[in-house]
């Protein structure tokens, strides 16, 4: 019975064991940026960012159909597009680059939405919007699994200029110019994982199982190197009970996976050992130093 | 050679002056205290010095030294103490020099680290969070930081700022020291009596240059009063500065 509802919906169905490879692909890259998006207050550019890679993939949708390649180049395009406009407009103008970013993102989720509607249907709509992780054909894990790598790989070079950016950025312009790359290469990282991510949970979700994650292990751990570790267990986690939870109820696969991740967050916030609520309410008796 | 020289140095923001035309040179070994009110420069001028703001004008020359040759200690505030990192990893990042990108922490670096935590008097507090500490205890590690770049020229900007007479006198021992060893010192301060019993040259900054010598014939009450009275200035409306910058020291 236990074996038929966790574990027989993978062994039976080669789509689910797909989906489960990218959501493990997914939590493997996702999470580690996620933390980083979090500790540098970042979570809602992040989001924004998100909705902006929209009218690039409805680009690639419009001249290719569902064709991952164009909708994927598409939406790096649109991505990368929007976050140097952003910063560009907020530096040519006073404007703060988050209320900036906020008008470009607006602007791309319409414009995405509309491009789709030109050619396709609601349903594409929804794909596009919600993405379908139970669809994911070989190539398309393939391209997920290489973008995963790309930014573990990527990640390690820049980790330790990254790390000291975020902490003492004025230190580190004193010692070294790797921060404005590392900055850079972070902000593409963001890019890359949200296209990834775009796949399997559409735009409206793809930041969710990088930021959610970050935040779930924020509760557990004042490290980095554990926070990073516990994000990823949390994302893949999530993304396992999601796919069971979608398969057994046929609730749409995307949201599931967000849900459950959510489920995890509260469970956090109430039991966390850094900051939950309940070790607050009972901290237990006060230590001798 | 000077370890530093000014030449007609303006640094600022947006095109405006904080700093304007400040000539001089301070001598390797040099132990200088920085004063002025608040909004004189005195960051702004640090700042300078460490490369992270380049002179709107002229030019400042770091006597032969690398960039990597300068230790700078930051304002408490510029730090982000919420970011989960260690006092171990936090003052490990003073050995970017050796290590940059890649480089591992061995077993040396990981006993120069622990020396530099104790030599501040933290030992024990390696594997705390920098979140946790009092601003005291943070800027131990600042300081425990700036001992492991080894640095010729170390710059400190206001470093007794918020912090108990024990803990300044400790830090103040380390800077003497450093001085001791014939590095170049050069601290943004605001304690007076601290500037007049234990740095032997000041610069008095108001925007601009109030006076820069031997401490003894700097720190009087009329140039005090001069800085005093500078008033705070950015106005967009503003001209070009037509200034060519008057010389206000050569040691």
């Amino acid at each position: 019975m236990v074996y038929d509802a966790l574990i027989g919906p993978f062994t039976e169905f080669e789509f689910m064991r797909r989906a489960l490879a990218a959501v493990i692909a997914l939590s493997l890259a996702g999470a580690p940026i996620g933390v980083f998006l979090m500790l540098r207050r970042m979570s809602l550019v992040g989001d924004a960012m998100a909705h902006a890679i929209l009218p690039g993939a409805a680009i690639g949708f419009l001249l290719s159909g569902l064709n991952l390649f164009a909708m994927t180049a598409g939406g790096l395009i649109a991505g990368f597009a929007v976050a140097i406009l952003a910063g560009v407009v907020a530096r040519s103008t006073g404007l703060k680059e988050d209320a900036s970013l906020a008008t470009f993102y607006l602007a791309s989720l319409a414009l995405g939405v509309t491009i789709v509607s030109i050619k396709g249907t609601n349903i594409d709509l929804l794909h596009v919007l919600f993405g379908n992780i139970l669809a994911m054909d070989d190539q398309t894990l393939l391209v997920v699994a290489f973008n995963a790598t790309v930014t573990l790989l990527v990640l390690a070079v820049i980790y330790r200029p990254l790390v000291i950016e975020s902490v003492d950025p004025l230190f580190l312009r004193t010692v070294s110019r790797a921060g404005g790359p590392a900055h850079l290469a972070f902000l593409a990282l963001v890019v890359v994982n949200l296209v990834n991510g775009f796949q399997a949970l559409g735009t409206l979700l793809a930041v969710g199982l990088m930021i959610l994650p970050a935040g779930i292990a924020r509760f557990w751990t004042r490290d980095l190197t554990a926070m990073i570790c516990i994000a990823v267990v949390a994302a893949a986690v999530a993304g396992y009970a999601g796919l069971v939870l979608s398969f057994q109820t046929r609730v749409p696969s995307g949201p599931a996976i967000i849900l459950v991740a959510t489920v995890l967050y509260i469970v956090s916030v109430l039991f966390g050992r850094v900051g939950g609520v309940v070790r607050q309410m009972f901290p237990g008796r006060h230590l001798e130093a | 050679m000077a370890q530093l020289a000014f030449r007609n140095v303006t640094l600022g923001y947006d095109r405006h002056p904080a700093v304007h035309h400040l000539n001089g040179e301070v001598a390797p070994g040099a132990l200088v205290a920085v004063i002025g009110p608040n909004g004189a420069g005195k960051s702004t001028l640090l700042r300078g010095i460490v490369g992270i703001l380049k002179p709107l004008d002229g030019s400042i020359h770091l006597g032969g030294l690398d960039a990597r040759d300068i230790a700078y200690l930051p304002q408490s505030a510029d730090i982000d103490r919420t970011f989960p990192i260690s006092v171990f990893d936090f003052v490990g990042t003073g050995l970017w020099r050796a290590t940059s990108l890649f480089g591992g922490i061995g077993k040396a670096a990981r006993e120069k680290i622990l020396r530099a935590i104790a030599s501040v008097g933290l030992n024990g507090f390696e594997n705390r969070p920098i979140g946790t500490l009092s601003g005291g205890q943070m800027q131990r590690v600042l300081f425990a930081r700036v001992l492991l770049q080894d640095a010729r020229l170390i710059v400190l900007d206001e470093p007794f700022n918020a912090i108990d007479s024990k803990t300044t006198v400790d830090l103040l021992a380390l800077v003497k020291h450093w001085h001791g060893e014939g590095r170049t010192v050069l601290a943004a301060l605001h304690d007076m009596e601290m500037v007049r019993t234990h740095f032997s040259e000041t610069l008095i900054l108001a925007r601009g240059p109030v006076a820069w010598g031997p401490t003894a014939e700097v720190l009087t009450p009329e140039n005090l009063m001069v800085a005093m009275r500078m008033c705070e200035a950015f106005d967009d409306t503003a001209a070009a500065c037509a200034a060519d910058g008057v010389s206000s020291r050569a040691a």
